[in-house]
């Protein structure tokens, strides 16, 4: 049987020449990320505006959306966002917070079930006060911020200072990317949007770090190798590894997106999105970085306690 | 060395075999697993059958998930008026006036005694108030609940202490856990959850449960019934208290409570024989009766006002004297709404008024689509991956998937023994490391392909592949796992979810993709013989 080879032995291709498109590609993205997100913003969920979030679903499978956009948009409750989704009469509305503190959200509630609750089944209702999504807010952005300074203090300990400027730079990259993707696309950006944030952190540290480690192991054994063919071989070295990681990740994504349903397919999308940016990332922003801030800057390299132990 | 001992293997096999054997019980559904569970003869110990099973979350068995707050303000006033109520007893009691009654301040109550004697006198008993704080876990605090100031002028401040609000807020939510367990119990409705959450907050979470409107009715009143009477022409100590289906319009109350929902032993919804309107059958305990019999003997005529969360419920003329301890209330009532005030007076008063703050339902319907688009995702990743393994490794890959395999298995055992709670986020956390898990694999494989091609033996190329593949899987888990570890402290619900399969996946990782597939290698060799890797 003749097995899949997903990239050829011994090869010698120059990733590092990716630079001169990849620096300016993610610099541009990376602004445009910045300047849309002051302007357009986020398409924050009612995690974290407050508010309530109703779908429902036709019992005779038709929804009549223009006609309940008319009736919600008569509660007085302010805004109004009504959205088809799916293909079975399926319909979302979204109110924002009323005036009145906690007690006020519960009426929206009352009044749309007593409205639509005759035609329409009520698959999910959720009412976040302003109280907790302020709360949320601040869980969430505490959970970005700390798992960056975790990030930090784990490539301090484990690596050289320049493995570890660059791996950052590239997780913040990726982060920044991933932000990107949300303002672009309008999704919906609640606390499973940060669950993937952190997720994707994880995922693009372990892409640098697979190929920083290699890339440790050949300064060790090529000490006058020029910082830029090193890199190169140790890219090429994990290349195989690389693509079938990304793959068998993107694939069971895949599957998550086709059919794993509405509620987790938001999620899935941003994961898938985020393998392809931390791949992308890992080669040709974190690696290509080390020839500007220099790899053999520290004389002493320092041995790692797993190798060490892995040697015996 | 490529050789595994005997006791090794059969180590290994049994921590695996055990590990799958506790995912058991969470592939059977409720009666199954009862039915299973009587099977087991009566001599086995307890303790060797696996019995527990995962969780589902509310976003998958569907259900409402309502997350109240103490009202803080609202027990604050509870607790001035009480202080009010303590001063005016003592003036009374030791004779001295304050010069201009008793004022409110924030947080608190002040009077003014300008005579030095009559301080002296007031002092002590006013000192008697300021109770220390006696917490259950750090005992004495040495912090009193009420500070007491007194200036030169004569003006003398009570005011609560944050010490003792705070007090006060957490004994509420535990005395609210209490009452709201009684009140929901009361309606019959099976396993609801009902925990602390933060220092103020109460979590209730009741599987199946579609529309929350009554338990939100239930928990939305404090519960505190009084019975007053209403005031005549005249009198003074009178609250203005709004009148149930009066549009708005609020009648005298006397302040003085003749008994309260304390003193009640029951209370049963029926209906009136004579006007058929659904009413409440009430009894009171002795002390209650007493009370009640001396006061409804001496106001004969007058009207009686039964007062609910401030709210005058009804205000029958008493005809003739309730002396035997029984009453009723009656009023335009529907029957939900008698049947709700029955239980709110069986189950006590809530210390403090609650404010929803979350709410979140999930449809029954919704949970089984999720449960059933998440199965088929979990398939299709599962085929996906052993087919793209086979196809890239042969024997190798298919080493991997049976790695993968009992990987996902024991996942599903360790959420079992530690009945975590399986959320939608969670399934799709179960079909990312079906991906992440085999990159362990891929590591180590990628390895020893290279080592071979430097000019090892297989047997060497195997061994060093093992062995200098470990430090990067290492690495690599462990930045996955603190991505997870913020996740789980951070998260709540769903997304806590994500983070325990993440997490369980990291560390069941390292025995599947690395020692149980190392023994697998070590077999196949030694059976095979190989002389080339067969990738």
């Amino acid at each position: 049987m003749r097995l899949i080879r997903l990239w050829p032995e011994n090869s010698h291709f120059d990733f590092m020449r990716f630079r001169r498109f990849s620096f300016p590609l993610s610099a541009v993205i990376s602004i445009a990320t910045a300047i849309m997100l002051m302007t357009v913003g986020l398409n924050f969920g009612i995690d974290f505006t407050g508010g309530t979030l109703m779908e429902i679903q036709a019992k005779s499978g038709q929804a009549n959306v223009a006609q309940i956009r008319q009736t919600a948009e008569g509660f007085g409750f302010g805004d109004v966002e009504v959205q088809e989704f799916g293909t079975a009469g399926e319909v979302s509305l979204r109110f924002p917070t009323q005036p009145g503190g906690e007690a006020g959200q519960a009426m929206v509630v009352q009044k749309a079930r007593d409205t639509f609750g005759a035609e329409y089944d009520f698959r999910r209702v959720e009412t976040v006060g302003p109280r907790v999504s302020g709360e949320l807010v601040q869980s969430g952005t505490i959970g970005v911020v700390l798992s960056v300074l975790a990030v930090l203090f784990y490539l301090w300990f484990r690596f050289e200072r320049e493995l570890a400027v660059a791996s950052i730079i590239g997780t913040l990259h990726d982060i920044v990317l991933t932000i990107g993707f949300f303002v672009i696309t309008r999704h919906e950006f609640n606390m499973t949007s940060i669950a993937a944030i952190l997720t994707i952190v994880g995922y693009s540290l372990n892409e640098t770090v697979v190929v920083f480690d290699r890339t440790r192991e050949l300064m060790r054994r090529y000490k006058t190798m020029p910082t830029e063919e090193l890199l190169n071989l140790s890219i090429n070295h994990t290349m195989s590894r690389t693509i079938m990681t990304a793959a068998t990740t993107a694939l069971s994504l895949l599957a998550l997106v086709l059919f794993g349903g509405q509620a987790i397919q938001g999620f899935a999308q941003v994961m898938l999105y985020g393998v392809v940016i931390c791949t992308y990332s890992a080669i040709c922003i974190s690696s290509p970085m080390l020839i500007y801030i220099g790899l053999r800057g520290s004389e002493t390299v320092k041995v790692p306690e797993g190798k060490a132990a892995a040697a015996e | 060395m490529l050789r595994f001992s005997k006791s090794k293997i059969i180590t290994t096999l049994a921590v695996i075999f055990i590990g799958l054997l506790l995912a058991v019980p969470s592939m059977m559904s409720r009666e199954q697993r009862e039915a299973y569970l009587n099977a087991v003869p009566s001599w086995v110990p307890s303790w060797l059958v696996p019995s527990r099973a995962i969780v589902l979350g509310l976003d998958l068995q569907g259900g409402s998930h309502v997350l109240l707050q103490v009202d803080e303000a609202d027990l604050v006033r509870g607790q001035i008026t009480l202080l009010r109520d303590d001063v005016r007893r003592i003036l009374r009691d030791t004779r001295v006036a304050s010069q201009n009654g008793i004022q409110t301040i924030q947080r608190g109550v002040q009077i003014r005694v300008p005579n030095a004697a009559d301080r002296e006198r007031l002092m002590p008993r006013l000192r008697e108030l300021a109770q220390p704080i006696n917490n259950a876990v750090l005992g004495q605090t040495g912090n009193a609940n009420i500070a007491i100031n007194e200036t030169p002028d004569g003006a003398i401040a009570l005011t609560l202490t944050d010490a003792g609000i705070n007090e006060r807020v957490r004994r509420a939510v535990d005395q609210s856990i209490e009452v709201i367990r009684r009140r929901i119990d009361a309606t019959g409705t099976v396993e609801p959850s009902i925990q602390r959450q933060g220092a103020d907050r109460v979590l209730v979470q009741v599987p199946g449960l579609q529309d929350p409107q009554q338990l939100k009715a239930l928990l939305g009143e404090t519960g505190n019934l009084e019975f007053r009477l209403l005031a005549q022409g005249g009198a003074t100590d009178v609250d203005m208290l709004p009148m149930r289906d009066a549009g708005g319009q609020r009648v005298p109350v006397e302040r003085r409570v003749i008994a309260e929902g304390g003193d009640l032993t029951d209370a049963q919804a029926a209906f009136d024989t004579q006007t058929n309107q659904p009413i409440v059958n009430f009894r009171f305990n002795i002390r209650g009766a007493q009370r009640f019999g001396q006061a409804t003997t001496e106001n004969l005529g007058r009207q009686l006002a039964i007062v609910l969360d401030n709210e005058v419920i009804s205000a029958p003329t008493i005809q003739s004297p309730i002396t035997g301890g029984s009453g009723q209330i009656s009023g335009s009532f529907t029957v939900e709404q008698v049947n709700n005030l029955a239980v709110l007076l069986r189950s006590g008063a809530l210390p403090a008024k609650l404010t929803i703050v979350e709410e979140r339902t999930v449809g029954p319907g919704l949970g089984r689509d999720s449960i059933e688009a998440g199965k088929m995702a979990t398939y299709v990743a599962g085929i996906f991956v052993i087919i793209f393994m086979f196809a890239t490794y042969g024997v190798f890959g298919l080493i991997a998937n049976i790695a993968l395999i009992v990987h996902v298995g024991l996942i599903f055992g360790l959420m079992s023994v530690l009945e975590a709670t399986l959320t939608l986020p969670g399934i799709a956390g179960i079909v990312l490391t079906i991906g992440t898990a085999v990159d362990s694999n891929v590591l180590i494989y990628e390895r020893i392909r290279e080592e071979v091609r430097a000019g090892r033996s297989i047997v060497s190329g195997i061994q060093a592949g093992f062995d200098r593949a470990f430090a990067t899987i290492v690495d690599s888990n462990s930045t996955m796992a603190i991505a997870a570890v913020i996740l789980f402290f951070l998260g709540s619900g769903p997304v806590r979810g994500f983070a325990v399969v993440f997490i369980l996946g990291i560390l069941t990782t390292v025995l599947t993709a690395v020692t149980l597939t190392r023994m697998m290698i070590a077999l196949w060799y030694q059976w095979m013989r190989p002389k080339v890797l067969p990738f």
